[in-house]
């Protein structure tokens, strides 16, 4: 399956789980943890300075452990790929873990955890969060499991972003859909921030809710913007004005 | 060392320099894009990615009129960069006519643009093709022998530099290559934004901008991006490189 439907499918399944007890995040990591083989997922949000301290979710303890521990320590995995927004893929964390990070390798093997994959969860300069697999046995992910851990990071891209849509103008994240890497669609956020006064993670926000609420492709509206016949502004309506 | 031979050296060093501590995937895009135009008989180049996610990326260009070609051959489905990332293989037709006919539509848009001739070298390293360099001509001939050869040299440098890291396998490397090129790629484009608002400049002429505050400042155009979102820039001269810095 492309890419970009299997992130698609992902979030109208996580959507679908439905239960007012779980959150999205605690559905999606639910989902990826049967989907692939791995012990536990983690989703933790992040800041520009590193983790929060915030577990969005964990499927286990143990999960919920590693996150916390990097919070605390400053240094593992997800630290690593939020600062350096590339994936940290460690197959065998006994053979180079405690190289690389002294403090966290150590509790992480007393915690029996033999492999750790780290996503970025960031759509350019808009870091949201990290998504965290672990697991018991050494190894690393296949090829087609990697290209479906990439799918699930990006569906928790949507479901992290949407968590920060306080009044739900957003739409919901399933129905607008995965964030295309098309240059318009970027570029008219950053002027939407600027319009707005507001950070790059809402204008992407007001930017999809805009497309969702028209019924328009996000791309549509994006082009509208970049081409000055559509400006962003702050009315007491809180819409826009063309 | 004649002057080119110099910059020979120097492009093939900087190439293979990937390991270094602020590596930027979009810095070294934008070089061997810059360097092929420099020490090629050609007068733009531009290099598309593949992102792992199926599609190819636009990830750098000697000019906007090369990076509107490349976005051209995505949305038209043709175009010699398209063929040579399927086969792996270099691609070039001998004269205008043969182009014609192999990419009608991209060459009636290439030759709008004012060039005659484009050939697109792959990416690849074993089996395994990241993506072209797509260089384009004012004349209809395909690039001389000889020159071919340094392309497509530097193509196969820049590819390994792309896929180097210690000790992980080159798929795990291309996954978190490309995540790093698409996220500085998507980072470029909302700091152009954002500069074209607050500039009131259109966006080709706000990354011009970016361009020569880059190099005036000798700095990493991430680096600038980065500036423009966090605010240490707000504002930039106009594209326009000869205007002062204010």
């Amino acid at each position: 399956m492309v890419h970009d439907a299997r992130v698609s499918e992902i979030l109208s399944l996580v959507v679908a789980d439905g239960g007012q007890d779980a959150s999205l995040p605690v559905r999606l990591s639910v989902r990826c943890l049967s989907a692939l083989p791995v012990s536990g997922v983690g989703v933790a949000l992040m800041t520009d300075d590193g983790p929060s301290g915030v577990v969005l979710a964990a499927t286990d303890g143990r999960a919920r452990h590693l996150e916390e521990l990097q919070f605390a320590l400053g240094e593992g995995p997800c630290v690593e790929a939020s600062r350096s927004g590339r994936p940290v893929l460690q197959p065998d964390l006994l053979a180079t873990g405690p190289a690389r990070w002294p403090g966290f390798a150590a509790a992480a093997l007393d915690a029996r955890i033999s492999a750790i994959f780290a996503f970025p969860l960031q759509v350019g300069a808009i870091r949201v969060g990290v998504l965290d697999l672990y697991r018991d046995t050494p190894g690393q992910l296949e090829t087609a499991e990697l290209a479906d851990a990439l799918a699930f990071a990006d569906a928790a891209t949507v479901v992290v972003l949407h968590l920060q849509d306080t009044d739900g103008s957003g739409g919901h994240p399933a129905l607008a859909g995965p964030i295309d890497s098309r240059a318009e669609i970027h570029q008219a956020t950053g002027m939407i921030a600027v319009q707005l006064g507001v950070g790059l993670a809402e204008a992407l926000l007001r930017l999809r809710a805009h497309a969702y609420a028209g019924g328009r492709p996000v791309a549509d509206v994006a082009a509208d913007v970049v081409n000055r016949r559509l400006r962003f502004d702050d009315s007491a309506s809180g819409g826009e004005r063309q | 060392m004649t002057t080119r031979e110099q910059l020979i050296a120097t492009t093939f060093v900087d190439l293979a320099d990937t390991l270094v501590a602020d590596f930027d995937v979009i810095d070294f895009l934008h070089t061997l894009a810059i360097r092929s135009v420099e020490l090629l008989d050609v007068s733009a180049a531009a290099i598309m990615l593949a992102d792992q996610r199926g599609g190819l990326q636009v990830m750098a260009s000697s000019t906007e009129e090369a990076h509107l070609l490349e976005l051209y051959q995505l949305q038209r489905n043709e175009g010699p960069c398209l063929d040579c990332f399927r086969s792996g293989r270099p691609v070039a037709r001998p004269d205008l006519p043969a182009m014609r006919r192999s990419w009608p539509v991209f060459t009636e848009r290439l030759l709008e643009l004012g060039f005659a001739c484009a050939q697109a070298l792959p990416m690849r390293l074993r089996s395994e093709t990241i993506g072209a360099l797509t260089i384009f001509r004012v004349d209809q001939e395909p690039l001389a022998e000889a020159d071919l050869r340094l392309g497509q040299a530097m193509a196969h440098v820049a590819t390994v530099g792309l896929l180097q890291e210690r000790a992980i396998a080159a798929r795990e490397l291309l996954a978190t290559q490309l995540q790093a090129a698409l996220t500085s790629r998507i980072r470029l484009e909302q700091a152009k934004g954002m500069l074209a608002e607050r500039t009131g400049l259109p966006m080709d002429q706000a990354f011009r901008a970016m361009r020569s505050y880059a190099r005036s400042h000798n700095t990493r155009l991430g680096e600038v991006a980065a500036q423009i979102i966090d605010g240490t820039i707000d504002d930039l001269p106009g594209g326009d490189a000869s205007r002062p810095p204010t």
